[in-house]
């Protein structure tokens, strides 16, 4: 039954612009979806592997960046008369270097924080945000700081059969996120399903045991730092894309947490969790909008995240689960460990 | 020469206040083992309630200051009861998550009621700064850096000299042989997490007449007391007290000699540092605290 419901919301999804034509709840959808992928991202890492990163968007913001700025083109001069131009090119191609370069930074922030675990790891990923979010703001001649970079164009997809198409309208974009969303849950679920994943569920469970049984931690959690980051540089570059105009805000610690609120809403480890939670808090503002504040928006988002940590500990996925198969299956062993662990 | 006679001035005064943020984090890391989200939160808290009491209710600014540091004991102490207590079993993510929340909880509250334009407090120092030679200082820096390091101070001495410290200490070393030996470790766990929130507080209440007092003051306050801790290594009070002084130099000299743009970076980039040359911080995880 669950196999089947991420496919069903793919169907819905599909065919909710048909239906919809209000352009506000259309921009909320595709928002939501961009930054379901983030979650779906972060779940990768907090969910599979255990580790909280507090500095995700970081990748996210590289990715807008790194994107933005291949598509608009830069002039700038390095130390040591160094100077880079670039004219510019296609959001196309912004969009792959933006995977590109975040799953690079993903992978050297493995690299030099997996030294480290829990409190630490969290904090460094933080600071590692606030640098990037620093640059962003003080390197001027590369991003223009808080004057932003503005008139990003949308990408251009080469489709067969129509020529290349500018993706101009909200339903456009929205199916673009759709799409690049779907494949990201594919390729989620095939690495959790994998060898791979059991290495990466080892670590979380009991990482001593995982490494006497041959897991190599460190490389396990770089790999999957690598794909985390890069699937949120990813988002980034769709934001970018969408939106035309970003600036040092992209880095706020707030979008951190939203990822981090859907995450563990949804049920951190589970797949669907990130889709479930993303689309709750997403779609939550819109439904908050109307009766309060931005303000009042925000103290509602954060007594919600401390209710479910108090009521649903484990996420609403996971829980609603529990109620609906009581029978025992074969991952009941492993469910009551995790409990007895936890105790 | 004479420039960095000014700088090291600036620095040991901005320090007096960083080491005040780091202790009352590390103060709630060691004990609790609570990665403190609010820390921030309460910082501004301070900062505000100094207002109300200096501004609003008119008070002199002598008597708001203790207005604004008991205040921030009171909402720590109710934060732990009602918050903290329940999840004294949960996982060391699920509190840092909780905490976050009501980091969000306490910033947006305050953002609604005070709006998002900046305050200041007036304070009762002359303008004209204290000149010595080619260093001068303000009245109210040097006045904020006497309190830092008296309320440092009397941290120290509550931990080291009274029975309540004693309990804090035995309670750090092993929370479980301290309650088998009659330490109510539950008051104990209140006590702690009050005291960090009435210093982080305090630290609010102190800064905020110095700059302005904003929403979002917290949010960098916070990040520069995990710097703090991480450099002392975490749960050390000397640590966290020499952490202050050697990140308030960091910030001083990179801003005055690189680039004032990336004054804040400082912080970031020494915890990346440490954490790469000695991920248990500068000073290794204490043993005992005070």
């Amino acid at each position: 039954m669950t196999r089947y419901l991420p496919l069903l919301l793919l169907a819905i999804m599909a065919l909710v612009p048909l239906g919809l034509k209000d352009p506000y709840l259309l921009n909320a959808l595709i928002i939501t979806g961009i930054f379901t992928i983030c979650a779906m991202s972060l779940n990768l890492l907090l969910g599979f592997t255990g580790q909280l990163s507090l500095g995700h968007v970081a990748f996210f913001g590289i990715g807008a960046y790194v994107s933005a700025l291949t598509a608009l083109g830069f002039d700038v001069s390095l130390p040591f008369g160094w100077r880079i131009t670039h004219e510019g090119g296609s959001p196309l191609v912004g969009f792959v270097l933006a995977i590109l370069i975040t799953g690079l930074m993903g992978f050297l922030i493995g690299r030099l924080s997996f030294r480290v675990r829990g409190a630490y790891f969290v904090i460094v990923t933080i600071s590692f945000a606030e640098v990037v979010r620093l640059v962003a703001l003080n390197w001027v001649e590369l991003t223009q700081g808080p004057l932003a970079l503005t008139a990003i164009p949308n990408i251009t997809l080469p489709l067969p059969g129509l020529g290349d198409v500018t993706l101009r309208t909200k339903i456009q974009n929205y199916y673009l996120v759709l799409v690049v969303a779907a494949l990201s849950y594919l390729l989620i679920g095939q690495l959790v399903n994998s060898r791979f994943g059991r290495a990466m569920r080892g670590l979380k469970e009991n990482e001593s045991l995982a490494l006497s049984l041959g897991v190599n931690a460190t490389r396990t959690l770089t790999i999957a730092a690598t794909i985390s980051a890069a699937m949120a540089g990813a988002a980034g570059s769709l934001y970018a894309h969408y939106i035309r105009i970003i600036d040092p805000d992209v880095f706020l610690f707030s979008y951190t947490v939203t990822m981090v609120i859907m995450v563990v809403a949804g049920g951190k480890g589970s797949l669907a969790g990130p889709l479930v939670g993303g689309l709750l808090f997403g779609l939550l503002p819109v439904a908050l909008r109307p009766v309060m504040a931005p303000e009042a928006q925000w103290i509602v988002y954060g007594a919600v995240l401390i209710a479910i940590l108090f009521v649903m500990p484990r996420g609403i996925v996971p829980t609603l689960a529990g109620f609906m198969n009581r029978r025992p299956k074969p991952e009941a062993p492993q469910k009551a460990a995790e409990a007895g662990a936890q105790s | 020469m004479d420039q960095l006679l000014q700088h090291i001035v600036n620095a040991l005064v901005l320090g007096g206040t960083y080491a005040l943020l780091g202790i009352g984090l590390t103060l709630i890391f060691g004990i609790m083992n609570v990665v403190n989200f609010t820390h921030g939160a309460l910082y501004t808290f301070g900062a505000y309630a100094m207002y109300l009491a200096a501004v609003a209710l008119g008070l002199n600014f002598f008597v708001a200051l203790p207005v604004a540091l008991v205040a921030g004991l009171a909402l720590g102490a109710l934060i732990e009861l009602v918050l903290l207590r329940p999840l004294r079993n949960a996982d060391i993510d699920t509190t840092m998550l909780v905490m976050i929340g009501v980091g969000i909880i306490l910033q947006s509250g305050t953002l609604w009621i005070f709006g998002g334009v900046a305050k200041s407090v007036p304070t009762p120092f002359p303008m004209e700064p204290l000149v010595i030679g080619p260093v001068s200082v303000s009245w109210v820096r040097l006045f904020v850096f006497a309190a830092a390091l008296a309320l440092i101070a009397i941290t120290y001495l509550t931990i080291n000299g009274t029975r309540l410290g004693r309990a804090m200490r035995a309670t750090f070393q092993d929370h479980d042989t301290a309650a088998l030996m009659g330490v109510n470790v539950s008051i104990i766990y209140t006590a702690t997490f009050a005291i960090g929130s009435a210093l982080a507080s305090a630290a609010g209440a102190l800064l905020g007449p110095v700059y302005v007092v904003f929403p979002q003051m917290g949010d960098l306050a916070a990040v520069k007391a995990f710097a703090i801790v991480i450099l002392g290594g975490l749960g050390s009070i000397p640590g966290a007290t020499i952490g202050g002084f050697i990140l308030a130099f960091a910030e001083e000299m990179g801003a005055g000699y690189l680039s004032s743009g990336y004054r804040d970076a400082m912080g970031f980039l020494i915890i990346i540092a440490v954490l790469l040359v000695k991920p248990t911080g500068l000073f290794a995880r204490a043993e005992r605290i005070g």
